[in-house]
């Protein structure tokens, strides 16, 4: 009966030492992202601190993931090719997710921190969040159009690699900060964080931050949607107005 | 300052919109036309998605186009009688030209097709333009003060159920306004634009309209269409932004005025000129777009939108 459990213990430790021994607790700066008339763009703090009940175990140094993903949407990819001396749209390839926003930072270069494995299985690097599945039988490098949303949105800021970013203290405390850009579409954006030692995945926490349109933004969101027509006419009288107050206005000014 | 816009899901730079607005408020009361040609790859260019730019801009050019008429009315110089048969022909002609795009669309390419048809047209359209009123400009420094042309009676003049167009000076049939306004209405509905400028040079060259006049007609018509526009839009797409709109438009609606006031000043054929450098200058973009290599080869769409 003793010697069972000590089998047992011996069988179970490296699970129980990989599973509780250290333990992520996140403090968020903000849970929300409120889009006004004015938004341009905004910070999120993220920080925490690992929780162990033992001594942190030996091995490589603990490193810490951060990553921030928009809600997911699908994409067309176009490219153009020269047809008879004409640039023109040929081929396309839907992609059938894709985030709208995403960021990944790390406490050290990707690579290091991470197996390829571990990014497989959890999908962290930028190039694993996008998915797809299938593109036309006339398209032989989908690689290139997934590859194209990488490069684009990495151009605009919306998708962000901060390798070395998030700064981590005696192996316990940690905090990084990523940067929201100002073109930001609404919805519930996840953040994960990650601890890694000897690039394997030991322990991830989840959390979201909702991202929303207020005040007049969101008043006229919804009724453009809700009230088309009512919108559309809206729009219209503005114009009308705005047109005779500038004509009323120079002639004022003429006399 | 930065204002973020609710339909675009963009941020963008007021003054910078408050600019743009103004500069195409000026070409609009200087020569009746509605701008979109002008306003649509500058919005684009700053980000803007490009069913929202296309949109939102015929909400703006109602407001500059109504401001500039207002402008041309008080001078007398709209012929409501010409702007109503025009408009009669080119919303018909817009009905038509959405169902033939729609044709071309199921058909695949349309948007290659448009391009190309408009360099075409375009060039051949300025091309012209800008030959006939250097050699105008020419005749008028060589002899000053000259027998003004008299109009030759041609086939226009043959046909049936006369009208008289009393601002323009006109006693024409209404057969070949309806079918100008036909024609820019099609061509309008497939290029995506007001048609202000194929109306235009239409107007004077195919009508024998006074330039002075065209203008402030160009522009009635204009108000209609893209005040029908916007509403197609705002139902149909959701993509008229109204923000944007509105920072365009106070822009544009002060331009127009200026606009009005510069035309007025300038001679009929200096006016023609710019026009025909603008429109050559527009298609020279448009050729140079299809014949240099992109920077970026790839380009994304939401799916299943064009």
């Amino acid at each position: 009966m003793r010697r069972l459990f000590v089998l047992l213990a011996l069988v179970l430790a490296p699970y129980m030492t990989a599973a509780q021994s250290e333990e992520i607790v996140l403090g968020l700066s903000r849970n929300e992202v409120a889009i006004t008339a004015t938004f341009d763009g905004s910070d999120v703090l993220i920080f925490g601190a690992i929780k162990r009940n033992a001594p942190a175990p030996a091995g490589g140094p603990l490193e810490v993931i951060i990553t921030l993903a928009g809600p997911d949407q699908p994409v067309t990819v176009r490219r153009k090719e020269r047809v008879l001396g004409i640039w023109a749209n040929t081929d396309a390839v839907e992609v059938d997710s894709a985030p709208s926003f995403y960021a990944v930072a790390t406490s050290a270069p990707l690579a290091d921190s991470l197996s390829a494995v571990e990014d497989l299985r959890h999908s962290i690097s930028i190039p694993r969040v996008i998915r797809s599945v299938g593109a036309p039988d006339s398209v032989t490098d989908a690689e290139s159009f997934s590859d194209a949303i990488i490069r684009i949105r990495a151009g605009s800021g919306l998708y962000q690699r901060l390798e070395g970013q998030v700064d981590v203290e005696e192996e316990t405390l940690f905090r990084g900060q990523i940067t929201l850009p100002a073109a930001l579409t609404e919805g519930a954006y996840s953040a994960r964080i990650f601890i890694t030692r000897d690039r394997t995945v030991i322990d991830t926490y989840e959390t979201e931050i909702a991202v929303f349109k207020a005040g007049l933004e969101r008043f006229l969101f919804e009724m453009s949607r809700n009230q088309p027509l009512l919108y559309g006419l809206m729009s219209l009288a503005i114009a009308i107005a705005a047109g005779w107050l500038a004509s009323a206005v120079f002639r004022i000014f003429q006399r | 300052m930065q204002v973020y816009l609710p339909i675009a899901e963009v941020s963008v730079n007021a003054f910078l919109l408050l600019g743009l607005g103004g500069i195409v408020g000026i070409l609009s009361g200087m020569f009746g036309v509605g701008g979109g040609f002008l306003m649509t790859p500058l919005l684009f260019f700053i980000g803007i998605p490009p069913a929202v730019a296309v949109a939102t801009e015929a909400n703006q050019i109602v407001a500059s186009s109504f401001s500039g008429v207002l402008a041309h009315l008080r001078r007398k110089t709209v012929d409501l009688r010409m702007g109503t048969v025009l408009l009669i022909g080119g919303l018909i002609g817009a009905a038509l030209g959405v169902m033939l795009f729609n044709q071309l669309k199921s058909m695949g390419q349309v948007d290659l097709l448009v391009k190309l048809c408009y360099v075409v047209f375009l060039g051949i359209i300025g091309g012209l333009m800008f030959i006939e009123s250097l050699n105008a400009i020419r005749r008028s420094r060589g002899a000053e003060g000259a027998v003004p042309q008299r109009r030759k009676h041609g086939l226009v003049h043959a046909l049936p159920f006369k009208m008289k167009f009393r601002v323009s000076g006109l006693y024409i049939s209404v057969i070949p306004p309806l079918l100008v306004g036909l024609c820019v209405g099609i061509l309008a509905a497939i290029m995506g634009v007001g048609g202000g400028f194929i109306m235009v040079p239409a107007m004077i060259y195919l009508l024998g309209m006074p330039t002075k006049v065209v203008i402030g007609t160009s522009l009635f018509q204009i108000i209609f269409v893209t005040g029908f526009t916007t509403l197609l839009h705002a139902t149909t797409n959701f993509t008229v932004d109204i923000v944007l709109a509105v920072l365009l438009l106070v822009g544009g609606v002060i331009g127009a005025q200026i606009g009005t006031r510069i035309g007025v000043k300038m001679k009929a054929e200096q006016l023609r000129i710019l026009l025909a450098i603008m429109v050559l200058a527009v298609c020279g973009k448009l050729a140079l777009d299809l014949l240099l290599t992109p920077a970026e080869l790839y380009s994304i769409g939401t799916a299943g939108g064009h």
